[in-house]
């Protein structure tokens, strides 16, 4: 059989990276390419240069370097047991590819991925190669994001850390149960091992930094994590929960949550119902609830049902708010920020504004409608000047005013 | 109030500007305008190709000339900010916005913070348009590479601002390309770079752009094979990626083929993964019947008779093989071929009675190929075993047994959801989900393959393990 080509093979390796959430191309070191001998720049903000019709931005070229595994992770479609189409591509052939679409300015740089072929370290390597390869000959100052090998020696992944702005190890399954029950090869002390290496990484680098203005920078991006939703029984407050200690233990930038979604060639071991994708929203929810709006993971399980999920047809700050009227309504002229930020319908933005303006002035119902984007939702929670929720807050019927009436779901063959 | 007012300020000032995006200008004008008190109802801005003109026909040309004592206008860090992202907007009524906000920042220097005033949010809401204009220019500027008459490349895009950000944005591509020659062409002019000095060009036309690059037929391969259809969200798309930028986007024109593809993809791997088994069997013979007309796998599907497990209704002991071989599946009993045999000499010598011990197999049917006279034995994949292990399933969920005896790898996968070295985990109990125990052990076709000193001694260890499993029981029932 001859090779395929190198658009077939970038077919196959890009359809087998797509279950990675992560694009992200934001939060690493400024950097141009002024000065320099090749191409790239990362100026703070990612960006998204294309988005792809499940509305995922596309901002880097995702691919596998192999999609041959010696692992048989049950979720995953390139487990060994699967019989899709396999390829690789030369560490030269991604490099080549990468700096191709960089310059038609399709992408913000690389996010390289690989099946474990031949064992951990082998392919840790060829990883770090694609890497050093366009950051030394080329002179690549775009983002690159290298997915680790826990299973490879720590020394390798430090090294990928020097060429990467972003390191990541998927923790996969929310619990130790599913994760040896779903992906039965990986280990969880070693993926857990693999973090740590990675954060004690970053911390040094950044300590040297502070002393040596020329220490090597280590992963400027950081690290990050994904964890598969709704492939084993892990309730949403079990994952909030787990998230919460990820991101105190690793110090990681971010958790992605990705909503097992039906594979080609799918394991008989895992469940035939995909999770509603609302649910994968709500745990990002939850998730920027922690990481902007001062909650804990434990009062974020305080909005879930007594199963620990939280509701899917209302946001779970709302669902907070309604289990706790006795913290509304929060007066908008006097509130401190912390409890303008607990207001369904309020955003960072919206409060920030709120903050500025009610120093200029004190604030009506009609100046807080134009600074919000629903007055009406957020009528309950709030008082002003000229306004009092008297009864609204003790209203067994609240929720159904403030939730959002129940959008059809396009079912295109429904009868 | 001022008694004598100048005639021309009551009959109005026309302020020109060189270019739409003329911030220095615009500042320089509004400055003196606001030195010499000339309220922001008096004053109509007008750009090259503007219409300010006739709006205000009887307008001077000629700006006020400020008292020499007349004070510096003062406007916060907020407001230059706001203004210069403002000004590029293609809102003609930009200028006398930002004028009358300047004039009112006189009078209130805080102005700017307070979000809930009624020009603070047009302006804001301008200034935060261009913003994202000029990042959607970063994003969706598609570069085709074509050649230079000296040899070199070039990478030329066509694009179509909506606001006037071309020249706001040539240091963003500068920063990124700057060992490229590259240039930038669009209807209110062109942006030219090689390497060291930036020009800026004439309007240009979609014809002078390359009409194509070979690389675009990789990067839309790469853009649909990065489209997951089992998440469709042509909402999120549109709203980051608004239709009005997709005409110079090689990629759009596949957006509406992957999204009416997309169901139908989704629905078909939905189809092949699911199996749907609908609802066990509660008896063992009812299994029996059952897996006769299983077709879930293509095993299932080659014509052969399936071979239900044997054995005791709740014994203590599960021995599970691969799958029937040629005179299983003829005589429709587990274990009575040549492995068979085997196997039950050796549970003999350890003193385990076949008729206490549940015998069955991991696949139920048998695999083969046809060599002429004979069926010769095939291993089933990992995913035939996976698919089947719903029938095991089921009846250790009825016969319950405390111990289960795996022989070979095929029987250990389905008991353990994954493939094993069986070298490696033979002679220790490995706890199962329901709290029974599973050994490994080797397969008796194994020892049947192997030679004189080799067969002697895994016959060895294969009576070994049986012995340790005989033991295990006596302490189990004990």
């Amino acid at each position: 059989m001859s090779q395929p080509t190198v658009l077939e093979r970038l077919e196959i390796l890009a359809d087998a990276a797509k279950y990675d959430a992560s694009c992200a191309s934001s939060g690493t070191s400024k950097r141009n390419s002024k000065g320099g001998k090749g191409i790239g720049s990362t100026e703070g903000m990612g960006i998204c240069h294309a988005y792809a019709p499940d509305g995922r931005c596309i901002s880097l070229l995702k691919i596998l370097l192999t999609n041959h595994c010696v692992f048989d992770c049950h979720y995953c479609v390139n487990r060994k047991s699967s019989n899709v189409r396999r390829a690789r591509f030369t560490p030269q052939e991604v490099v080549d590819l990468t700096l191709a679409f960089y310059r038609r300015n399709y992408i913000e740089g690389l996010f390289l991925s690989s099946g474990i072929v031949k064992s951990g370290d082998h392919t840790m390597e060829q990883l770090i190669e694609v890497a050093r390869i366009l950051r030394e000959e080329h002179d690549f100052r775009g983002y690159i994001h290298l997915k680790t090998i826990p299973e490879a020696d720590a020394e390798l992944v430090a090294r990928a850390g020097l060429y990467a702005d972003r390191v990541s190890i998927n923790v996969e399954l929310p619990t130790v149960a599913g994760l040896t029950r779903l992906a039965p090869d990986k280990s969880a002390p070693r993926i857990e091992g693999a973090m740590t290496t990675i954060r004690s990484a970053i911390v040094e680098s950044k300590d040297a930094r502070k002393r040596f203005r020329n220490a090597p920078k280590f992963a400027p991006a950081g690290q990050s994590t994904q964890m598969i939703v709704g492939a084993d029984a892990a309730s949403d407050a079990d994952i909030v929960g787990r998230a919460g200690a990820l991101y105190d233990r690793f110090g990681l930038r971010r958790v992605y949550y990705s909503a097992f979604s039906p594979i080609p060639d799918a394991s008989a071991v895992l469940p035939l119902q995909r999770p509603p994708l609302v649910r994968e929203h709500r745990l990002y929810q939850s998730d920027w609830l922690i990481r902007f709006y001062g909650f804990t993971p434990a009062e974020v399980g305080q909005a879930a049902d007594p199963g620990g999920m939280l509701p899917l047809d209302i946001d779970p700050k709302l669902a907070w708010a309604l289990k706790f009227r006795d913290r509304f309504p929060v007066d908008v002229n006097r509130a401190p920020r912390e409890a303008l930020l607990r207001v369904p319908g309020l955003g960072v933005k919206a409060v920030n504004a709120i903050i500025a303006a009610r120093r200029q002035r004190t604030l009506r119902l009609d100046d807080v409608a134009r600074l919000t984007v629903s007055v009406v939702k957020l009528r309950p929670f709030i008082v002003t000047a000229d306004w009092r929720p008297v009864l609204l807050t003790d209203r067994a019927d609240l929720r159904p005013v403030v939730a959002p009436k129940a959008a059809q779901q396009l079912e295109l063959f429904a009868a | 109030m001022k008694p004598f007012r100048d005639m021309r300020i009551a009959e109005g000032y026309l302020a020109s500007l060189a270019e739409p995006d003329d911030f220095d200008g615009w500042r320089d004008v509004a400055r003196r305008l606001v030195q010499a008190d000339v309220p922001p109802d008096r004053v109509a801005w007008d750009v090259p190709g503007g219409q300010g003109a006739d709006l205000f026909a009887t307008g001077s040309r000629r700006l006020p000339v400020p008292r020499p004592d007349a004070p510096q206008p003062r406007a916060s860090v907020r407001f230059v900010q706001v203004a210069k992202s403002a000004i590029l907007h293609s809102d003609p009524t930009r200028f006398s916005l930002l004028y009358r906000l300047l004039w009112r920042l006189q009078a209130n220097p805080r102005l700017m913070d307070d979000a809930a005033d009624a020009d603070v949010r047009v302006v804001e809401a301008l200034a935060r348009t261009v913003r994202r204009d000029i990042h959607k220019m970063r994003a969706f500027v598609r570069f085709r590479s074509m050649a230079e008459p000296d040899g070199g490349e070039r990478f030329v895009a066509w694009f179509e601002p909506e606001h006037h950000i071309l020249r706001a944005n040539a240091g963003f591509f500068v920063r990124r390309f700057t060992t490229m020659h590259w240039s930038i062409l669009t209807p209110q002019g062109a942006l030219h770079w090689d390497g060291e000095t930036l020009l800026e060009g004439p309007p240009a036309t979609r014809a002078d752009a390359p009409s194509g690059d070979p690389v675009e037929a990789l990067w839309r391969g790469y853009y649909a094979s990065i489209f997951n259809p089992a998440r469709l969200k042509i909402g999120a798309m549109l709203k980051e990626m608004p239709r009005k930028y997709w005409k110079n986007m090689p990629e759009a024109a596949l957006i509406p083929q992957l999204v009416a593809t997309a169901q139908a993809r989704e629905a078909t791997m939905v189809e092949k993964g699911a199996i749907d088994f609908g609802e066990r069997p509660h008896s063992l013979s009812g299994i029996a019947d059952a897996i006769q007309a299983c077709r879930r796998c293509p095993i299932g599907c080659n014509g052969t008779n399936a071979v239900a497990g044997e054995g005791a209704d709740h014994a203590a002991l599960m021995i599970v093989g691969e799958q029937p071989g040629d005179t299983e599946e003829q005589q429709g009993r587990p274990f009575v071929g040549p492995a068979g045999r085997l196997l039950r000499s050796h549970l003999e010598q350890v003193g385990i009675s076949d008729s206490k011990a549940y015998v069955t197999n991991a696949v139920k049917h048998f695999k083969f190929t046809d060599r002429g006279k004979r069926r010769l034995h095939q291993s089933p994949t990992a995913k035939e075993i996976d698919t089947c292990r719903w029938w095991l399933d089921g009846e250790r969920a009825l016969v319950r047994p405390r111990l289960i005896l795996a022989l070979g790898a095929s029987a250990a996968r389905s008991l353990l959801g994954k493939t094993v070295s069986v070298q490696k985990e033979r002679g220790v109990a490995h706890p199962l989900d329901d709290g029974a125990e599973l050994w490994i052990t080797t397969h008796p076709s194994y020892l049947l393959r192997l030679q004189d000193d080799g067969r002697t001694t895994e016959e060895r260890r294969f009576s070994e393990d049986l012995q340790r499993v005989a033991a295990r029981i006596a302490e189990l029932a004990g």
